[in-house]
């Protein structure tokens, strides 16, 4: 604890305002103070050298987090947090500039492989160097809340994609985080968004230039080393005019014994006849058998279509979290925009999840799809919320969804709650949704060919979500798949 | 040592006793037809073997190749060799046939402690073995049993036998929902799956299906027993009497 108490009189000794306008810091300490005041909001932004409208921007998110309440409309429940009892900042131990990937700790790459991360990945964060041709993925390495590594950033710079921390993107592309950041979730919109407003460490900030195909998959790798620190990543994508990208986001977490708090935001934006493609997989702690520890994810994820003929798709395999509250939903603003989403969302043991979609029909002719396969094992809770919504002025509006949940045991519980508006009489909505439960002739089927019980189950669930499976990418696909396995360990008796 | 013994086994399902001492001997190389009535137990002896939940074992026991099978998995009966056809295969939504084909081809050796297959050497036992069924690869690039008429379901079924090479084939009313084309063509498939090291267990309802899988032997149940046995010519006597007269014998 030393370390922690030599950084709160440190902080003590700072006098905060000369990092008003200052880009300088003289702060050497790894981690913020315990709690949540304006102080840590100036120490978080003097850490990263923010430029003074960063710090404002901060400063009148966190004014206005003061005056909001902790949203309860969801079918999760939790323990009070209290926010004054949490971190709000921490790096990894103070670090020479990094010049090249061998620097990096081998501790740290060792964590990768235990995360069953791909070995191309891997090589990738070792610099070793693949032939011409193959596909590659860059990846932007988030550990507690720091980058410690970006890779392929010269072939990128060639195509003059920028991908890099949001903290650098502040400091070097201030005009364009200036327009686009907060555009999309705005500092306002809800309280958990609100707080990672006021104290997002880092995230990822792409923009891709007009007409230019991002020449690899991004891929970013989330994971919370710190006890009790929240994690408040702020991600910026933003395609311009016939861009397109793919983004793949991965998460996981060790075992810890008191909850975590996790509320990103993740931001989207794509051009006139630009495309997004935001894949996420999620494995982050999800408490212990008794349904202690465990992360909590109150995340906010949205994407404006904001030009003409734009799309915006968001794939995502839930299986980790205590608690999950999570919404990827797409503004769909410019004419003939499209928006999909595509969500597996697994619970077992004491995991709730409350997860789902918001479609908004903005623009003419938009059109949207909605594919969630929720499964539940043991206790858990699992609940698809969708809002399917027709402005008046969105004529041809279309969507279709399908909501299939899988329950498995008698134990958990599978909830649906479609909200569907059509202000416009020409909008033309569809919804299908299935609740089923595993059925024992299946699973007899299966071990009498000699699977066990849980290789049984996983195939059968693998099938179940088959379809929004194969919107991941390759190398995607098949970590999740061993992932949904993993996570239904147990689930049968 | 006889492949499978059934020594006076007593079954409940949900407090009924529905087997009451039932005896059967089996050898390597036999078949043997089980016929009987709607509710004489047939169904519930195939899957007691097998070892499908719900059924309580009260009384007796059974011995495959000299081992408690009553103390072993499902999965591990089905890799010591017992197989199962079942009377409706369940359908497998999302999961490819010749994946479920291979998973459970792996499992099974793995738990006997030999190596996985290959994915070539695997596709090359699958196509032969297939070419044989008259299954098209089409069909195996479907999901497990998805849309497959009733013909196809059943050859499915005797695909896996011939692929798995269990010692021992349990067909549960292997004709219900055939037609008479497709019946010959599983029958064909079964007969060709005839061998000293295996014996097989065909259950029927009619004697039909063994005019064209013809058993060693016949037993005939009723209400949880087996009341009568004989060779082959005690199911053309069935046909011709029907069960009527073992309904007091019971």
């Amino acid at each position: 604890m030393a370390a922690v108490q030599e950084t709160v009189d440190r902080v003590r000794r700072i006098d905060v305002d000369q990092y008003r306008y200052g880009f300088e810091t003289v702060i050497e300490s790894d981690k913020a103070p315990k709690g949540l005041s304006e102080d840590t909001v100036r120490f978080i932004s003097a850490k990263k050298n923010e430029p003074a409208w960063m710090l404002e921007w901060r400063l009148e998110a966190y004014r206005r987090w003061l005056t909001m309440t902790e949203p309860k409309w969801a079918r999760v429940n939790y323990p009070k947090i209290d926010y004054q009892d949490l971190y709000y900042y921490s790096a990894p131990k103070p670090k020479k500039q990094i010049s090249s990937l061998d620097e990096i700790d081998p501790e740290i790459l060792k964590t990768y492989e235990k995360l069953g991360i791909p070995l191309r990945e891997v090589e990738v964060l070792e610099g070793v160097v693949r032939p011409e041709g193959e596909r590659r993925i860059a990846v932007d390495a988030v550990f507690d809340s720091v980058s410690v590594a970006t890779t392929f950033q010269k072939e990128l710079k060639q195509a003059g994609v920028i991908f890099m921390p949001i903290s650098e993107a502040i400091r070097e592309h201030p005009d364009l985080v200036k327009k686009y950041l907060g555009t999309v979730v705005p500092t306002s919109d809800n309280y958990f968004a609100t707080l990672n407003s006021a104290v997002f460490s880092d995230g990822s900030f792409v923009y891709v230039p007009p007409g230019v195909r991002c020449p690899m998959e991004l891929s970013t790798y989330f994971r919370i080393n710190e006890r009790n620190t929240g994690q408040f990543e702020r991600t910026l994508i933003i395609a311009d005019k016939g861009a397109y990208v793919s983004y793949l986001e991965g998460c996981t977490a060790p075992q810890r014994d008191e909850n975590q708090l996790h509320a990103a935001v993740v931001e989207l934006v794509t051009l006139d006849d630009a495309e997004i493609k935001y894949s996420t997989v999620q494995n982050w702690y999800p408490g212990n058998s008794e349904g202690v520890g465990g992360i909590y994810n109150f995340v906010t994820k949205r994407g404006d279509c904001r030009g003409n003929n734009s799309k915006i798709s968001w794939t995502q395999v839930e299986t980790g979290s205590a608690i999950t509250w999570k919404y990827p939903s797409c503004i769909l603003r410019g004419d003939n925009s499209r928006g999909e989403f595509y969500s597996i969302a697994i619970s077992n043991g004491h995991q709730q999840v409350d997860s789902g979609t918001k479609m908004i029909h903005l623009g003419k002719n938009t059109t949207s799809r909605i594919i969630s396969k929720g499964i539940a094992a043991g206790v858990s809770q699992n609940t698809y919320r969708g809002l399917v919504t027709a402005h008046r002025k969105a004529t041809g509006a279309r969507n279709f969804t399908a909501c299939d949940s899988l329950l498995i045991g008698d134990k958990c519980g599978a909830h649906t709650v479609p909200y569907i508006e059509a202000k416009n009489s020409s909008a033309l909505f569809e919804h299908e949704a299935t609740t089923s439960k595993i059925s024992e002739d299946v699973l007899f089927y299966c071990v009498q060919r000699g699977l066990s019980q849980e290789e049984a189950v996983g195939l059968v669930v693998n099938g179940f979500v088959k379809d929004v499976l194969q919107q991941l990418p390759m190398e995607f696909a098949v970590e999740a798949q061993k992932l949904i396995s993993i996570s239904l360990e147990g689930s049968v008796g | 040592m006889p492949l499978l013994e059934v020594k006076n086994l007593q079954v409940r399902v949900e407090e009924r006793e529905i087997l009451h001492g039932l005896s059967l001997t089996v050898n390597k190389g036999e078949v043997h037809a089980i016929m009987g009535p709607n509710g004489s137990g047939k169904s519930t002896l195939s899957h007691v073997i097998a070892g499908k939940p719900g059924y309580e074992v009260t009384g007796g026991e059974i011995l495959f190749n000299g081992e408690d099978l009553l103390e072993m998995s499902p999965d591990a009966r089905a890799a010591k060799g017992v197989f199962l056809a079942f009377q409706y295969p369940v359908e497998i939504p999302g999961v490819a046939t010749m994946t479920f084909l291979r998973t459970a081809l792996n499992a099974q050796r793995k738990a006997r402690g030999e190596g996985e297959y290959s994915t070539p050497d695997f596709l090359k036992k699958v196509r032969e073995v297939a070419a044989r069924l008259n299954i098209p690869q089409e069909m195996l690039r479907r999901g497990v049993n998805v849309g497959f008429s009733g013909g196809e379901k059943k050859r499915n079924e005797v695909l896996q036998m011939a692929l798995f090479e269990p010692s021992l084939c349990i067909l549960d009313e292997m004709d219900s929902g055939l037609d008479i084309d497709a019946l010959r063509v599983a029958a064909d498939g079964v007969n060709a799956l005839r061998s000293p090291d295996r014996a097989m267990v065909v259950i029927t309802h009619y004697q039909r299906l063994l005019n064209y899988i013809v058993p060693d032997f016949v037993h005939v149940m009723s209400k949880g027993r087996v009341v009568k046995s004989g060779g082959k010519e005690l199911a053309l006597e069935l046909e011709a009497s029907g069960y009527a007269q073992f309904e007091d014998a019971a």
